[in-house]
């Protein structure tokens, strides 16, 4: 029994020895742990670029579910507001958060348009519109733009992330997708964008603030950084603050 | 006696923790009060008849085309065999986004076979049909490999002398080749029909994801997971439920197929 113990206890220590191994703090760089939702993951990268910050790009709310599980995060960016007030409300945030970015939908159609939509109108009713479900950010707003149109919107698919959604456009299989500007960007000529005016008047906002438990010093070296490149996050489709 | 050194009880400890915990884990989150109504609500419903609709008839399919293929295989010889059964083989250990691709480029509206049904009217992307492609691609793998394997190990010598008694190639399979095989496909079936149920990365690549249409099970419990936890960990508790019945029964199967 006791041999079992001592076996036991050994394969214990070999554990824990493989996942002791973060980097220590250094003062002449910024070295945070940034869980930031994953549309932000290109500006970070590159606005990050010369830093030893370590990323965890993943929907806002399965972040907010690692960080409410433990996970070692100093610094959390969300993809809207709705998932920052609930990490607040659960005490995982030290501080007070910061809108640092706006995003908003617009429409995507293939290259070429196939179907011939114009815009959030009666040309969507023959086409084969993509969307997310109402279950994620991006569909918690597509159903607000309904809501203020006044349009039943019937999709054929309501996807579980707007990369989904981007990549039933891309492939052609879909001929019509809400997606956020940022993301129709990325895609660059494999898609047109139609602007929706007021989606524009309604933007979603993104937030950033320290994690309770982190280390603040680094989390705000970070969220300064962020902060100080406008420029960067505009390349990428993002609004000003 | 010893049969095995004793220091094997340590990882084995370890090994069945880091496999029988998180189940039961999930057992002690599910909101057993609410199970009742959380499972005959809408969502559920319509995910859970969707998936069995899906699943039984990706399961026929799987049985129509695995069985002879299995046959054709185990009994063939040539170069060409080991060709075709690592390409059957290949969907069983295919990270299942990446076979959700595939049937994209190829079933899809711009896809290889999907441009020309497109032509014709027919579109699958969307529909059902997709879900029932996806499911049969992944699961079809699993019959035929475990089928072929034991029709290999069971021999011809019944089928030759059922020949030189003058029976018809389709005779000697209806009343000699398939009764033998009968346990091994009643296990590769059950196996296929658990692929199926589980089949995620396809299914949301290919088919898209609509309540009643596409939202399968796995589908379904992936995206409640954002919101209503609660019905995400009841739906799980049936998918779990379900494979520890088809593992079950698999299993006795084959202990009866290695004593009888």
């Amino acid at each position: 029994m006791s041999k079992l113990a001592a076996g036991l206890a050994a394969v214990v220590l070999a554990l824990s020895a493989c996942a002791s191994g973060e980097a220590q703090p250094d003062d002449a760089e910024i070295s945070a742990t940034v869980f930031a939702a994953a549309s932000l993951s290109a500006p970070f990268e590159e606005i990050a670029a010369d830093t030893d910050v370590n990323f965890s790009f993943d929907g806002s709310s399965g972040l907010v579910d690692q960080i409410a599980g433990g996970a070692p995060a100093d610094v959390f960016a969300s993809a809207d507001q709705r998932n920052m007030v609930g990490a607040v409300e659960q005490g995982l945030i030290a501080g007070e958060p910061t809108m640092f970015a706006t995003n908003y939908l617009v429409l995507v159609t293939p290259a070429g348009n196939p179907a011939g939509v114009t815009g959030m109108d009666a040309s969507l009713e023959d086409a084969k519109l993509v969307v997310c479900a109402p279950e994620v950010p991006c569909g918690g707003a597509t159903e607000r733009l309904a809501e203020t149109l006044g349009l039943a919107l019937s999709p054929v698919s309501e996807e579980t992330s707007v990369t989904n959604v981007l990549g039933k456009i891309t492939s052609g299989e879909g001929d019509v997708g809400l997606v956020y500007l940022t993301d129709a960007t990325g895609a660059g000529d494999a898609v047109e964008i139609i602007g929706i005016p007021e989606a524009e008047g309604d933007p979603n906002t993104y937030w950033i603030a320290a994690v309770e438990g982190g280390d603040t010093e680094q989390a705000q070296a970070f969220i300064d950084l962020v902060m100080d490149s406008p420029d960067v996050l505009a390349g990428y489709g993002f609004g000003s603050a | 006696m010893h049969r095995f050194p004793r220091w094997a009880w340590a990882p084995f400890a370890l090994g069945l923790a880091l496999l029988a915990v998180p189940l039961l884990g999930m057992m002690a989150r599910v909101p057993w009060g609410e199970l009742p109504a959380l499972l005959t609500s809408e969502r559920a419903l319509d995910a859970l008849t969707l998936s069995l609709g899906t699943c039984l008839i990706a399961t026929c399919l799987v049985l129509l085309l695995g069985v002879p293929l299995a046959l054709v295989l185990a009994r063939s010889r040539g170069w060409w065999v080991s060709v075709v059964r690592t390409l059957v083989t290949v969907p069983m250990v295919l990270p299942p986004v990446v076979a959700g691709l595939a049937l994209l480029v190829t079933f899809g509206r711009r896809g290889l076979i999907g441009a020309s049904l497109s032509a014709w009217g027919v579109e699958i992307g969307f529909t059902t049909i997709a879900v029932v492609i996806a499911q049969t691609f992944v699961a079809l793998p699993f019959l035929v490999t475990s089928l072929e394997g034991a029709l290999k190990s069971s021999g011809e010598q019944y089928e030759r002398v059922a020949s030189n008694l003058g029976a018809s190639p389709s005779r000697i399979f209806w009343k000699v080749t398939l009764p033998i095989a009968l346990p091994a496909i009643a296990s590769g079936t059950a196996l296929s029909f658990a692929r199926a149920l589980g089949e995620f990365g396809a299914t949301l690549t290919f088919a898209g994801s609509l309540q009643g249409v596409t939202r399968t099970l796995p589908l379904e419990i992936y995206l409640l997971r954002e919101t209503d936890s609660d019905l995400a960990l009841a739906l799980s508790l049936v998918l779990i439920v379900v494979a520890l019945a088809i593992v079950f029964v698999s299993t006795k199967i084959q202990n009866w197929r290695r004593d009888g």
